[in-house]
């Protein structure tokens, strides 16, 4: 019986010619990930339980994101024990203030994960990794604790949905509307432990950008990881950055999915995700109008620069209006560089944007944009959980950069067709 | 091999409602437990003996990656969970901390609040003394026993996986 490509490289780490879906097994991990949140108490359970050493400092990666610089003493706390933990032990991969970005993109953008890795992260997305063709999950700190000790950890194999692209994206239309549309015909729990695998004629034609974002929000249907196949751009993209040997895996002809869904990226429609469920989504033209406070551009998921190429592209020569809030957050040190050397920066400014040093900060409600009770925002985070962004009886609508650009311009829930 | 009086609840119990978030900042497994079900069954936490099961459906543990979720549970002295389904990190923290959980949905479904259950952990056979039923749960690999009878991932790996 065929493998998926998510079981080929699970095999593969495992040391096994083959598994099959609901096999457990125990794999080796070429990379451990935890940040400023889950670090700390990975920390705890690790030394607990007596480890004295890591198994290899330069195969985890410790990324201080989520409240950096520091928003609070709390946070604070939390940032000097991960920092702590990483200089005792001499990680390679500590990234501080002034050298972090959002881990999820920052890993990929320094060449820290490759194609057929096998990787976890205590985040949830983690998940965001697929698209490079390697493993990679979002786990507890627990298991966090575990990779590190022993570089590798145990699975139960993932059955896999099938998700064939055809087509290419038309104007306007972003990765972003690509993962929403998925979310909303599949449902929260739709790839509830269940790899999601992206192939057909469509991919090609994705950005590696776009990649990115879909992999990343593979978590937000449920899934266990989100996958893409290796093509050329994946290998333009890791040449130059990963500076070790690499396997690109492919799915069986003979592999056996659970089930199918075929999206012709042709046909999509910029699409946004109302509150407070990442599945309860419509298109743009559907809610255009709805009344906003604030905008965010920025996160895992759409913080890069193509992110903000689109956005800048909306506001180049125009103001945010009146009465609205937009923050605007590259996700990494460098695509805030590439910001500065290609004039976004200026363009954001001038908009009257608030343009910010990367961190998750309003992403998760944490600094840099809470909001008060009853505000609503459009953002291009990954969640409108109740509470997310700040108070329990303030909203979210999650969008692509272009739809959240456009409706900082109009001062309301907008079309990018309609600038 | 354990046996106990079973509380049974429906689909997708999550772990705001197994543990919820007000009490995760007084993380003491005894303070958990506590609090462990309280928004969908005041009763559980005192009601609970060393022993008893808990039977849930689909989804059991959804929501967030909290591992307070079956520190919660276990610290009440279950001796596990038998469920239709776990959500996918609920599963890995209950194993990783040494929280035997089984996955059968027939079982799940047939078992009644208040019955008395037998689980064998060895073979994965579940016994309603009850009703006299008899239900197969895939039983887990050795590895993963082992990470169990060790009392969690690191424990286990820490006694070198023997
Ligand atoms: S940007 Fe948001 S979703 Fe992404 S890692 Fe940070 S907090 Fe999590």
């Amino acid at each position: 019986m065929g493998m998926t490509m998510t079981q080929k490289i699970l095999a593969a780490h495992a040391g096994l010619p083959s598994v099959r879906a609901g096999d457990l097994i125990e794999a080796k991990l070429d990379l451990v990930l935890g940040n400023d949140v889950t670090t700390p108490v990975a920390v705890g359970v690790f030394e607990q339980a007596g480890f004295t050493s890591v198994f290899d400092r330069e195969k985890i990666a410790i990324v201080l994101d989520h409240y950096t610089p520091c928003k609070d003493i709390k946070s604070a706390q939390l940032c000097k024990t991960a920092r702590g933990f990483a200089q005792k032990h001499g990680i390679t991969h500590l990234y501080d203030v002034g050298k972090a970005g959002i881990e999820h993109a920052l890993l990929p953008e320094l060449g820290l994960v490759a194609p057929g890795d096998c990787v976890i992260g205590a985040d949830s997305h983690t998940c965001t990794y697929g698209a490079l063709g390697a493993f990679s999950t979002g786990v507890g700190s627990t298991d966090m604790a575990a990779g590190m000790a022993a570089g590798e950890n145990w699975f139960k194999v993932p059955p896999a949905i099938r998700v064939t692209l055809t087509g290419s994206l038309p104007a306007y239309v972003s990765g972003k509307d690509v993962i929403l549309h998925l979310i909303g015909l599949i449902g929260v729990d739709g790839a509830l432990y269940k790899s999601l695998e992206f192939t057909g004629p469509g991919v090609a034609a994705l950005s590696m950008d776009d990649r990115f974002t879909i992999a990343n929000m593979a978590i937000e249907a449920g899934g266990k990881n989100g996958i893409f196949p290796v093509d050329e751009k994946t290998i333009e993209y890791v040449t130059g950055r990963v500076d070790r040997p690499w396997t690109a895996y492919e799915a069986d002809p003979d592999a056996v999915y659970e089930s199918e869904v075929t999206i012709d990226l042709s046909a999509l429609k910029p699409t946004v995700s109302l509150p407070h469920l990442p599945s309860n989504t419509r298109t743009i033209d559907e809610v255009k109008g709805m009344p906003i406070d604030q905008v965010v551009i920025g996160s895992c998921t759409n913080g890069r620069i193509s992110d903000l190429r689109a956005a800048a592209e909306l506001l180049r020569g125009r103001a945010v209006a009146d009465g609205i809030r937009c923050i605007v957050i590259p996700a990494t040190q460098s695509v805030y560089k590439q910001c500065v050397a290609e004039g976004l920066t200026d363009i954001f400014i001038d908009a009257g944007c608030v343009f910010s040093t990367p961190t998750c900060g309003p992403c998760l409600g944490g600094h840099m944009g809470c909001m008060a009770e009853g505000e609503r925002a459009v953002a291009t985070t990954n969640r409108n959980f109740v509470g997310r962004m700040g108070h329990t009886e303030s909203e979210v609508i999650l969008a692509s950069p272009a739809v959240a650009a456009a409706s900082a311009v109009k001062g309301a829930l907008a079309s990018p067709f309609d600038l | 091999m354990a046996t106990g009086k079973v509380f049974k609840y429906g689909d997708n119990v999550d772990t705001d409602v197994i543990i919820p978030a007000r009490y995760l900042n007084a993380p003491s497994p005894e303070e958990l437990a506590k609090h462990c079900m309280e928004d969908i069954d005041a009763a559980f936490a005192s009601a609970v003996k060393p022993g008893d099961i808990v039977v849930g459906g689909w989804n059991f543990g959804c929501g967030s990656s909290r591992e307070h979720a079956p520190i919660a549970i276990q610290a009440n002295g279950v001796a596990c969970v038998i469920a239709a389904s776990f959500a996918r990190i609920f599963y890995r923290n209950a194993i990783n901390i040494g929280f035997p959980i089984l996955e059968c949905p027939e079982a799940a479904e047939a078992i009644g609040n208040g019955d008395t259950v037998s689980v064998d952990f060895g073979t994965g056979v579940i016994t309603d003394e009850t009703t006299g039923q008899r239900f197969q749960a895939a039983a887990f690999p050795p590895f993963i026993n082992n990470i169990i009878s060790h009392g969690g991932l690191l424990p286990y790996l820490k006694a070198g996986k023997d």
